[in-house]
């Protein structure tokens, strides 16, 4: 019997979204609970050398496609090609990671085989042989436990929600080189340049994220150089502020986040926003600095798993959620537990 | 040119979502459009004003949606349109996607369908992606940029973001886009804007005036809870220079075991 279990492997040029992983060992979870073992899908330039670590992976077979057609991402030949392997394997579920790629191909497929989807789930559990996926809604103030009543059953899972599998480098396997389901000129779409983004840790991957707020524009020690409007000294001043949480993230090898006040102020890009319109992640350690915690931010950190709170305001909501508080000055702070940090971590 | 804009009516992104008795409650917060559909209504508007053609927004849900289609008109878009069906109560995303598509084809002519990101209450964020499949149309989503855009032509250019980068595609039309935050901040509704809105009639189609069915619902919420709430006791750290409060924080962060 082939397996009930597929799960698809996000990566780009060679290397795997890691969440594609968490998504394998959440599927060789489900596979395990009906002794079977887990197909993996990988298409894409690179998908051999991927291939190759889904088996250690835990992975039981696996389909990959390097056809030219497919050398880049695009949602429609990547769909056509995932949904015809699906029809012909029949398997019940059908899992992805939430990524941006993940989540459209999962969205995508749904309407193919005529099935439902979803996404961006926390945890699983398999209920009278139908799989029952907990989504956070309305931000993660509500948890809802979702079922798809056809098959197969199609999930994204939330990055950082399930463990990693260990890979073992002892196992191994022989992958199937599919060919692509649609031919170059039935493409729609064309990748025409691409440009990696300089550098620094994606709020949504992180394990730590030092955040900042409106409250590190207002350093009063600092004096803006001459020259600048009222606006401009304010946005220079929130820099050197976001200097401070950036030097303490790169200490902890973490991400720079921001409230929503923060980006929308024009203090930093739109990238780092976590919350409710931003990005919701759940890190191991959440420090939030100059942050009161509008409940709009708390959506989107709540799951962190131990939070932070450096605010000069006692009353500020943060305060309520954050394990370990500290009121004061965060100009003076933050250098010092940078300092501190680094020393005790050796670095 | 020929653009639709969906928009969704959501509860406001401040409201206190609790369970009560097994239903989802918001209290007495106002229900608003979804704050992503501005962006997608912004990104509209801003290709009508350099190519000209029409705006239309589309939405689907009960009477009250006419509020987030009003505020798109409002914001600048020449009709809206609600499609509402008791039928749909409880449809799953496939299915408000094919009833969206349905509504797109009845439209006629479209050159592009903008979308927000995702919706605020149900966060699924497949809409845009499953409209376009339904449609057979490709899907260019969480575009920041439309570098060109030739509805005669048939053909855009967007500039789109992804975890690694940037990347520019180039696509045919008629396609669906969905809108990140960057693409342009929304406008506010202009005085006279709110005084038209005010007095648009938005005509409502049926199932049956868009000739399908009700769509099978595959996905249910069997269960809504409230969140585990989080047991914290916040322990505040002080002492007499930052130094030293920097030294008990460092300990007790390292003492998480989360480094």
């Amino acid at each position: 019997m082939s397996n009930q279990v597929w799960v698809y492997i996000d990566q780009f040029k060679g290397k795997a979204h890691p969440g594609s992983w968490e998504a394998l060992g959440a599927g060789s979870s489900l596979a395990q609970k009906q002794g079977g073992g887990v197909t993996a899908l990988v298409f894409g330039a690179g998908s051999p050398a991927v291939a190759e670590q889904a088996f250690q992976y835990g992975a039981g077979e696996v389909f990959y496609s390097d056809d030219a057609s497919l050398a880049d991402y695009r949602a429609e030949a990547y769909t056509a090609l995932l949904a015809k392997l699906v029809r012909q394997g029949a398997p019940q579920v059908l899992l992805f990671p939430t990524t941006t790629r993940g989540r459209e191909l999962a969205a995508m497929s749904a309407i193919d085989l005529e099935t439902g989807v979803m996404p961006d789930v926390t945890a699983l559990e398999v209920v009278e042989g139908r799989v029952l996926a907990l989504r956070p809604v309305y931000a993660g103030k509500l948890f809802a436990k979702t079922a798809c009543s056809a098959d197969p059953q199609i999930i994204t899972t939330r990055t950082r929600a399930f463990p990693s599998p260990q890979p073992d480098p002892g196992r191994s396997g022989t992958a199937t080189r599919v060919e692509p389901a649609l031919a170059e000129d039935a493409i729609a779409t064309q990748v025409i340049e691409y440009t990696e983004s300089g550098g620094g840790v994606s709020v949504s991957d992180a394990a730590v994220i030092v955040s900042g707020g409106r409250g590190v524009s207002n350093n009063p020690a600092l004096t803006p150089p001459a020259g600048l409007d009222e606006k401009q000294a304010e946005i220079w001043r929130a820099q050197q502020g976001f200097k401070l949480v950036g030097d303490l993230a790169q200490v902890l090898g973490g991400a720079v986040g921001a409230s929503r006040a923060a980006v929308d102020a024009g203090y930093i890009p739109y990238e780092h926003q976590v919350g409710q319109t931003g990005k919701v992640v759940s890190p191991d350690l959440y420090i939030a600095c100059g942050i009161s915690g509008a409940i709009q931010h708390q959506a989107g950190m709540r799951t962190s798993k131990v939070i932070v709170a450096i605010n000069k305001d006692p009353e500020a909501p943060i305060f309520k959620m954050a394990r370990f508080g500290v009121v004061g000055d965060l100009f003076a702070i933050l250098p010092a537990l940078t300092q501190a940090l680094h020393t005790k971590l050796g670095k | 040119m020929k653009i639709v804009v969906c928009v969704k009516q959501v509860p406001d992104s401040a409201a206190k979502m609790m369970v009560e008795d097994g239903r989802i409650t918001w209290g007495d917060a106002p229900l608003v459009i979804n704050p992503w559909d501005e962006f997608a209504v912004e990104a509209a508007l801003l290709q009508q004003e350099s190519l000209g053609g029409d705006v239309i927004a589309l939405s689907i849900g009960g009477e009250s949606a006419k509020e987030a289609l009003k505020h798109a008109l409002a914001m600048g878009c020449g009709e809206a349109i609600l499609v509402s069906d008791p039928a749909l109560a409880s449809s799953d995303s496939q299915g408000i996607a094919q009833v969206l598509a349905a509504a797109i084809r009845k439209i006629g002519d479209v050159n592009l369908t903008f979308f927000g990101k995702q919706a605020i209450d149900g966060d699924m964020g497949v809409t845009a992606a499953q409209t376009a499949r339904s449609l057979g149309w490709p899907i260019l989503s969480l575009v920041s940029v439309i570098q060109s855009l030739d509805p005669g032509a048939g053909k855009i250019r967007v500039g789109r973001a992804t975890e690694e980068g940037r990347q520019v595609v180039d696509s045919r039309l008629p396609a669906v886009v969905s809108v990140g935050k960057d693409f342009a901040e929304p406008r506010y509704p202009s005085f006279m804007g709110i005084r038209k809105a005010s007095r648009a009639t938005i005509p409502t189609w049926s199932l049956g005036d868009l000739g399908v069915s009700a769509p099978a619902s595959l996905v249910k919420w069997p269960e809504v809870n409230n969140p585990p709430s989080r047991q914290v006791v916040t322990e505040l750290i002080t002492g007499d220079t930052p130094q030293e409060i920097a030294e008990k924080l460092a300990d007790k962060i390292l003492a998480e075991k989360v480094l």
